[in-house]
């Protein structure tokens, strides 16, 4: 038997190093379904899943949308755009009619952080954060550290850099929770108007200089530029960001020969990354995509099964 | 205290596996056969078994079966059961099938296995092997090979110990 007891996955800053663990292992054995012919598996039959997605996406959204139906749950795909929320309907509201409906779980995206909290603690729907504001996406942190340890076998001791608009991402914050309690030695690289002041009191290196990131890494995770955050100028030009930041063939010869190349995608190639860098040996940017099925597999078995 | 009565030795448990594996061999025949254990201690004994009947390395095709997810009670269960992998790396069509496990009980277990073994293909029979029957079906389900047919009270408890996982082989009777 699991000791996993929690209804809700909203973060990774919130579970025990051993909480991660056992997802991490449960994963493990979910990654051989979607390697068979019939894909799927009666573990969730008759449950029924709800996707809220306030934010676009595709592939998470489609990732836990297989992930369920491997799992022969019933999912829902529920668009805000074409919903009463466009008519004054708080989400609160929506929440509770959903929920009216008997479903038993529902993966969240907001645009707020805390939304998929504040839901959480009103409903007794198992809730799933899919990304909220800059707050965290615990699925995305955990499919990234599934792929390295993957890779390279184990997490304790490993250098990770994370490279970028660390200020805007909730993928950064997954990850750098959920790879420091696991004892990975983390480093977050980019223009220091998007690394938060003061960041490296909880316990990770903070570095502007794109070759020093670089030079002990077993693995750099390259954030999107979210252009769409970029209203307030946080850097000069896209072309600045790239000279000084992006992994390209160049910059990459400061790595080792065997660093990852991680992007939780979706990328902007010829800004953060090169198609050459994101094509190359080292990457396992389609790895971390093939692994995220997997990891949400485990996650809504684990939050879905047992009373 | 709970009360243990030792059923069979560590020899004993030998001996039964070498008869199943004869029985197995003249009445399914080799040509055909591959093996599927079912996770835990299904596995070991089909390890076992295999290793008895193949003359050569990696003549007989062996599976792992975590039935986990395909139990019947995964709705009711208080806590969610640890899931393990399986893996089934040969082609199931046409194959005679050999399910193993170590004890036959409700055969809610079995049920489970033989719904997951159909998603991977359709093999030209299955039949089932465990060590231990002891009686108590709760669903129309009979082995084709069975080591030993022990007569339990439900409240009892059988416990298969095997090298491989518990340093020795011995089976158990345990009282509640």
């Amino acid at each position: 038997m699991s000791d996993w007891k929690r209804k809700d996955l909203l973060g990774l800053e919130e579970l025990s190093a051993q909480e991660i663990e056992f997802i991490l292992t449960t994963t493990a054995s979910f990654k051989e379904v979607s390697t068979r012919e019939v894909k799927k598996v009666p573990a969730l039959r008759g449950k029924t899943i709800g996707n809220l997605f306030f934010e676009p996406s595709t592939r998470t959204r489609t990732s836990f949308e297989l992930a369920a139906k491997r799992l022969s749950a019933d999912i829902v795909n529920f668009s805000p755009s074409a919903s009463s929320l466009v008519k004054g309907e708080t989400v609160l509201d929506t929440g509770e009619n959903l929920e009216a409906m008997k479903m038993d779980c529902f993966i969240v995206r907001h645009s707020c952080a805390g939304v998929v909290e504040f839901l959480a603690k009103r409903l007794k729907a198992s809730f799933i954060n899919a990304g909220d504001g800059s707050h965290e996406h615990p699925t995305q942190g955990l499919l990234d550290i599934f792929t390295l340890k993957e890779k390279k076998g184990r997490i304790k001791g490993l250098n990770v850099t994370i490279l970028g608009d660390i200020r805007h991402s909730r993928v950064a914050r997954s990850n750098l929770w959920g790879l420091l309690k696991l004892g990975a030695h983390v480093t977050l690289c980019g223009p220091p108007t998007l690394i938060p002041p003061g960041i490296e009191s909880v316990g990770v290196r903070v570095t502007y200089d794109l070759k020093e990131a670089l030079e002990d890494a077993d693995a750099v995770n390259v954030l999107r530029i979210q252009m769409e955050r970029q209203k307030e100028n946080y850097f000069p030009s896209p072309r600045e960001y790239s000279r000084r930041y992006q992994i390209n063939a160049e910059t990459l010869r400061w790595a080792k020969p065997d660093a990852l190349i991680m992007h939780p995608g979706p990328m902007n190639r010829g800004l953060e990354i090169s198609s050459e860098a994101a094509g190359c040996g080292n990457s396992v940017i389609l790895t971390q995509v093939e692994n995220g099925v997997a990891v949400r597999m485990a996650v809504l078995y684990l939050l879905l099964v047992g009373k | 205290m709970k009360k243990e009565r030792e059923i069979a030795t560590g020899q004993e448990v030998g001996k039964i596996i070498s008869r199943l594996a004869d029985e197995v061999r003249s009445k399914i025949g080799l040509e055909n056969l591959a093996l599927v254990g079912i996770r835990r201690r299904g596995v070991e004994l089909a390890a076992r078994i295999r290793d008895i009947l193949q003359k050569s390395p990696a003549e007989i095709p062996l599976g792992i079966l975590d039935i986990t997810l395909y139990r019947d009670d995964l709705s009711a269960v208080a806590k969610q059961p640890v899931v393990r992998e399986t893996r089934i790396q040969f082609d199931l069509d046409g194959k005679d099938i050999l399910l193993v496990d170590d004890l036959l009980f409700t055969g809610r277990t079995i049920r489970a296995a033989l719904s997951e073994l159909v998603d991977f293909g359709r093999p030209r029979s299955i039949k089932l092997l465990t060590l231990i029957d002891r009686d108590h079906r709760e669903l129309p389900i009979q082995p084709d090979f069975t080591g030993q047919f022990i007569r339990t009270e439900s409240n009892q408890s059988i416990e298969v110990h095997l090298k491989e996982l518990d340093g020795e082989d011995k089976i158990l009777l345990v009282e509640p």
